[in-house]
């Protein structure tokens, strides 16, 4: 059991793809707004990712392995195109303020990336659990975007009023800055920051090691040649 | 004989090494003892550059030279306020007073011809900006420095000055606080420190606060210390009417008589401190000329097609040098060396990317009529690629000389 559990939960702080594997970056930059629409789009995209390793790995055996990305590709974007309706028809509002993004899911890395390294090599129970767990580690991050966004940027969550604006005869001035989305990519930084300095081992090797400026690490002096040419 | 302040620095010294009670403390320490005395480390090994200048010399060198403008811009700011209170109490409006009235009924007669009156009220506006600005930003740089053990570095001397220079005026305190915190730590802190960060801290906390809240530092509201008075930019006039309507001559904004960020508005007196750059080699003349020329061509590109809707495609280079912060931004930020090119052929380029795209956001972005803080950031996202071509062009260079000699 514990296997499993490891399975659904490691996607989401030991190895979330958005903080460590860098995938799904752009829809966390564009809805992440609003806290309400954010939680759209987690739901949507966990739905998606959940189902669509669940029916790639129960064809996986049948599938011919040089036209396997446009057979993903065809349940993806059959999935992506399900939800996309049923949010329509349920809640209009939202998708349209999610615009493009419902469909991109189509594109999201995360998804095509599951499909591609896990749905492929399990059996459909296991791949629908990692397809949960990392719908939770992009929910994750995408909520806590979403709630300091919404909570800085207008001084509210969920529409409901936590710091009191100026303009309401409040003291809060809201920063507009939280509303741009250049913001998540600083937050999603400080996250990742935040976040590898609790798990150490997520730390990658640094490409090069800047040289101490002392005599010890220099190697020994070439012997000066006295003679040139001797040898 | 050694001086008193010497032998004290001395005694507790030991206190703050190896295993003294306070070493963790050691930054601070450090920072105490180099404002005073210069540094007794030196490089060890077998190369050595022989130079009596070093980081310390260099930042007081730019913080002395940004000393002209603080004091023209002080004045400048009280000139402008006190002209602006002279009309509101001949035309029995109320205005809003603040903390800083009673200080300035104290020190002052609200005479704004009185050079004297003006100075004081700048100051009385100026000093509370940059003692918070600076107590903030060395705390952020102290935090820092003792968490990852680095030294305190004197560039957050010249970072908070800057940075309390391009405050508007009538800037709240705890946003201008909260800009230069994001300012060094964003901008310079997470990547390791003064040398090793690619945007200019100064700039990245005035472009956080420029998008944060753009009531107080792009809006009408702040460019003149009095509460509820309203002026807009000089440039944001210019780009709705055209520059001919201004009602300031070129001269006032040469010698600094309009409004506008504290030591932003007299180009005379940054030009000073140019000059002091340059005599000292502090800011490279490459980056100066290359702004220069790209501003230059750019705009005579603009006079020459023209447009009938946008009255800023006539505006000559000579104003635009002068209004807004393109000289303040051209001196003292965009010479910056660390977040600048580091090769002399990429400083020309550099120069030129920043004097060109000044221009493009002035005259073509509707959004944002000052495009001088914008650029010099693109500039120095640029910085780092055109350094890499530069050198790889070198390589090349030399190669095939080499090729050459050996066939």
């Amino acid at each position: 059991m514990s296997n499993y559990s490891e399975i659904l939960f490691r996607p989401v702080f030991k190895e979330n793809p958005i903080a460590l594997q860098m995938l799904g970056i752009c829809s966390a930059l564009a809805v992440t707004s609003k806290l309400y629409p954010t939680l759209i789009m987690c739901v949507a995209l966990t739905v998606t990712v959940s189902l669509s390793n669940f029916f790639i790995s129960m064809i996986r055996n049948i599938t011919p392995s040089n036209i396997r990305i446009i057979v993903q590709m065809t349940i993806i974007s059959s999935l992506v195109i399900l939800v996309d309706q049923a949010l329509k028809a349920y809640d209009y509002e939202t998708s349209k303020t999610l615009s493009v993004f419902v469909g991109l899911i189509i594109t999201n890395c995360i998804v095509m990336g599951r499909a591609e390294a896990f749905a492929m090599q399990n059996p459909p129970g296991v791949s629908f659990l990692d397809g949960f767990g990392n719908g939770l580690g992009y929910s994750v991050i995408l909520i806590i975007l979403g709630t300091i966004r919404e909570l800085f940027g207008t001084g509210t969550i969920l529409e409901y009023e936590i710091f009191p604006l100026v303009q309401n005869g409040g003291w809060y001035v809201p920063n507009n800055f939280f509303l741009l989305p250049p913001v998540s990519f600083i937050l999603i930084g400080l996250i990742i920051w935040a976040l590898r300095a609790w798990q150490k081992d997520q730390i990658e090797e640094p490409e090069f090691k800047m040289s101490e400026n002392s005599p010890e690490i220099i190697p020994n002096p070439p012997p000066t040649p006295s003679s040139k040419g001797s040898t | 004989m050694k001086d008193p302040l010497r032998n004290f620095l001395d005694k507790i010294k030991p206190t703050f090494q190896g295993k003294g009670g306070l070493s963790y403390y050691f930054p601070i320490f450090d920072v105490i003892e180099n404002l005073f005395y210069s540094s007794d480390k030196r490089t060890k090994g077998l190369t050595h550059v022989r130079d009596g200048s070093d980081i310390q010399r260099i930042m007081v060198v730019v913080w002395l030279a940004t000393f002209p403008t603080m004091f023209a811009g002080m004045y400048n700011l009280g000139y402008q306020s006190l002209n602006a209170i002279e009309q509101l109490t001949l035309a029995n409006t109320a205005f809003e007073k603040d903390w800083h009235w009673p200080l300035i009924t104290f020190f002052t007669s609200l005479n704004p011809n009185s050079f004297m009156d003006c100075l004081v009220y700048g100051a009385i506006y100026f000093i509370p900006i940059y003692v918070v600005v600076f107590a903030v930003g060395i705390g952020c740089e102290l935090i820092f420095a003792l968490i990852r053990r680095h030294e305190v570095s004197e560039g957050a001397f010249v970072t908070t000055v800057l940075f309390a220079l391009s405050c508007p005026p009538n800037a709240p305190l705890w946003q201008a606080a909260l800009g230069i915190a994001v300012g060094l730590v964003i901008g310079k802190e997470i990547f390791g420190g003064t040398g090793k960060n690619f945007l200019n801290p100064a700039l990245t906390g005035r472009a956080f606060l420029y998008f944060a809240y753009p009531a107080s530092w792009s809006g009408d509201m702040s460019w003149v210390a009095v509460d509820g008075y309203t002026a807009a930019t000089i440039l944001g006039t210019a780009a709705q009417d055209g520059y001919q309507t201004l009602a300031y001559s070129w001269n006032n904004a040469f010698l600094g008589f309009i409004p506008g960020s504290i030591g932003e508005t007299s180009t005379l007196a940054i030009l000073v401190g140019l000059a002091i750059l340059l005599y000292t080699k502090v800011a490279s003349w490459r980056i100066v000329m290359g702004v220069a020329i790209g501003t230059i061509l750019t705009s005579y590109l603009f006079n020459i097609v023209g447009s009938e809707t946008n009255p800023m495609f006539s505006m000559p280079f000579w104003w635009h040098m002068v209004i807004g912060g393109y000289a303040f931004g051209l001196v003292f930020m965009a010479t910056e060396p660390v977040s600048g090119s580091h090769t002399n052929a990429g400083r020309w380029v550099y120069g030129i990317v920043i004097g060109v795209m000044v221009i493009l956001i002035r005259v073509l972005n509707p959004a944002f009529p000052e495009g001088m803080m914008l650029a010099i950031l693109f500039g120095n996202l640029l910085a780092p690629l055109i350094d890499h071509f530069v050198v790889q062009n070198n390589i090349k260079k030399r190669l095939s000389l080499q090729n050459a000699q050996t066939q």
